[in-house]
């Protein structure tokens, strides 16, 4: 894997792999030194050219527990305040040397577009409406550590879907895994054509939550209140809030989720936020290993080059691309080795 | 982890072809009786020894040590599993293996630990291990017992407790299990 832009590109065993080495990650999270030196001299550039507290801090986290290196890039102290374009800025990162780069921007896209301009491997920590990648794998591993697995879970992301990359990116993991998902909101915030979306549509969370297994609700952004596709915050409140009421009326095994930050008592209520049902801090803290899982995945053995042996020895991790490549000629390499020693 | 894992593992993904039984599993028996009365020499009434096993394949060696010992001096010493997947020089040469998990409930500070493998061979998962256990805790004194050492060590580690001896090319690989012990060739 030498980038992770959209879930889209990962089949199911891709997304079991990263939430089973995620599995291991949290086990050295336990640890008294919870570090160990997997990703020594690598470096991590974070690109945030949009705000984000827990993205950041949690891929930042992951990648020095991992004992990479990492770089702070923010776009207030940066050159894009004084109108360099974000290839340009891309390129001088990348003149650095550095080995992934992490992207948070508010354009869809621009992650798959920044991996055009540099060696590095791009990991999308968020792009625009379109895709959000490890909010979903931290989401999944939340639901399958509950659940054991997510085949057959009925699951509804409640919201406003057409904005989110929350919703597209877990709709796909969620589908992939096996889960029944179906999408609530107000129409004016429904995508205008999920006929290729593979869920279910409903306008009221009555209709349904009594039969779900994961309330998933998502942020009601405070630019949306103003631009007339939003309902009052106390109508939508009373029919798409997850209201104490309401949530009486969810099943008590069911998990409560929410991709923070909330906005208590818009889309869910202060006392539901922190009812034993919610597992909004297992998420956050999902986070971490996840994102573990993933620089792993990007720049450890994803980067495998066969040709590195002789005699069936390993010696180091050299990335030449010019060694021999062929059997025959792998063979030759050995031979000529055995002769020296 | 040693032997097994680099025949599992590309480039070495291949079927293990024995050609010859070193030991068989009376003997593997014999070995590991031994071993584990070596330990009790060096280490008298086994206060604060801990045998840790290698993912995978010293696992298993680990807990027929530690069932030796039981029925040697008749302590019950703590076994630990340890995967070292993290802490290699060659990272990028291995997949990690799902099912090798670390598992060490005890804390090893202070204590007598014992790795314990399958087959020693460059020393590099040695190296790697002496590392994940500093990171678990301050231990006494690190020990290392294993089944087979077939030589080739490319760094400065030495077995403290050896099953078998066993002189061989590099060419060759060699399978350890508590059944028995075969030396063979990976093909392709």
């Amino acid at each position: 894997m030498k980038h992770l832009i959209s879930t889209l590109d990962l089949n199911r065993a891709d997304l079991e792999q990263l939430l089973d080495l995620a599995d291991k990650f949290a086990g050295v999270l336990r640890r008294p030194i919870p570090k160990v030196p997997a990703l020594r001299g690598k470096t991590v550039v974070m690109a945030f050219f949009e705000d984000s507290t827990r993205t950041r801090t949690s891929f930042d986290l992951a990648a020095r527990r991992l004992s990479a290196d990492v770089v702070n890039f923010s776009v207030s102290q940066s050159a894009t305040k004084k109108g360099e374009s974000l290839r340009d800025t891309v390129e001088t990162i990348s003149a650095m040397g550095i080995d992934a780069v992490v992207v948070r921007h508010s354009s869809s896209g621009a992650p798959r577009q920044i991996a055009q301009w540099t060696d590095a491997s791009v990991i999308n920590a968020g792009d625009g409406w379109h895709q959000h990648p490890t909010q979903a794998l931290l989401d999944a591993y939340t639901i399958r550590k509950r659940f054991s697995a997510l085949d057959g879970l009925n699951i509804a992301i409640c919201g406003d879907i057409n904005h989110s990359r929350v919703a597209r990116s877990n709709v796909d993991v969620f589908t992939k895994l096996g889960a029944n998902v179906t999408l609530v909101g107000p129409k004016t915030l429904m995508p205008p054509d999920t006929s290729d979306w593979p869920v279910e549509l409903a306008s009221d969370l009555d209709e349904i939550v009594r039969d779900l297994d994961v309330v998933y609700l998502l942020r009601i952004q405070q630019e949306r209140l103003s631009s007339g596709l939003f309902p009052t915050v106390r109508e939508y409140r009373s029919r798409w809030g997850l209201t104490t009421e309401r949530a009486g009326m969810v099943s008590p095994d069911a998990l409560i989720m929410h991709p923070g930050p909330m906005n208590r008592g818009v889309e869910i209520d202060p006392e539901v936020a922190d009812d034993p049902r919610s597992v909004i801090l297992d998420q956050v803290a999902a986070g971490v290993p996840i994102r573990m899982a993933v620089l792993f995945q990007v720049l450890g053995p994803g980067q495998f080059d066969p040709v590195t042996e002789d005699n069936g020895q390993v010696h180091s991790g050299t990335r030449s691309k010019s060694t021999p490549t062929s059997d025959g000629e792998r063979l030759a390499a050995t031979n000529q080795l055995e002769e020296v020693s | 982890m040693a032997e097994r894992e680099r025949r599992r593992t590309p480039p070495y993904g291949g079927v293990f072809v024995a050609r010859s039984e070193v030991l068989d599993q009376a003997a593997v028996r014999r070995a590991v009786r031994r071993m584990a009365h070596e330990i009790v020499e060096a280490n008298e009434g086994l206060v604060d020894v801990m045998l840790v096993g290698l993912q995978t394949g010293g696992v298993p060696f680990a807990e027929a040590i530690a069932e030796a010992l039981e029925e040697i001096e008749g302590v019950s010493v703590p076994i630990g599993k340890l995967d070292v997947a993290f802490y290699r020089d060659d990272i990028n040469l291995r997949p990690v293996l799902p099912e090798a998990d670390t598992e060490i409930s005890a804390d090893v500070t202070r204590k007598i630990v014992v790795l314990v493998d399958d087959v020693l061979f460059t020393g590099r998962t040695i190296r790697a291990a002496l590392d994940a256990i500093m990171d678990q805790g301050r231990p006494r004194s690190i020990q290392l017992a294993v089944m087979v050492d077939r030589g080739h060590r490319e760094l400065p580690i030495r077995p403290d407790y050896v099953g078998k001896n066993l002189p061989t090319s590099r060419t060759e690989s060699v399978n350890a299990t508590v059944e028995r012990v075969e030396l063979g060739e990976v093909t392709r």
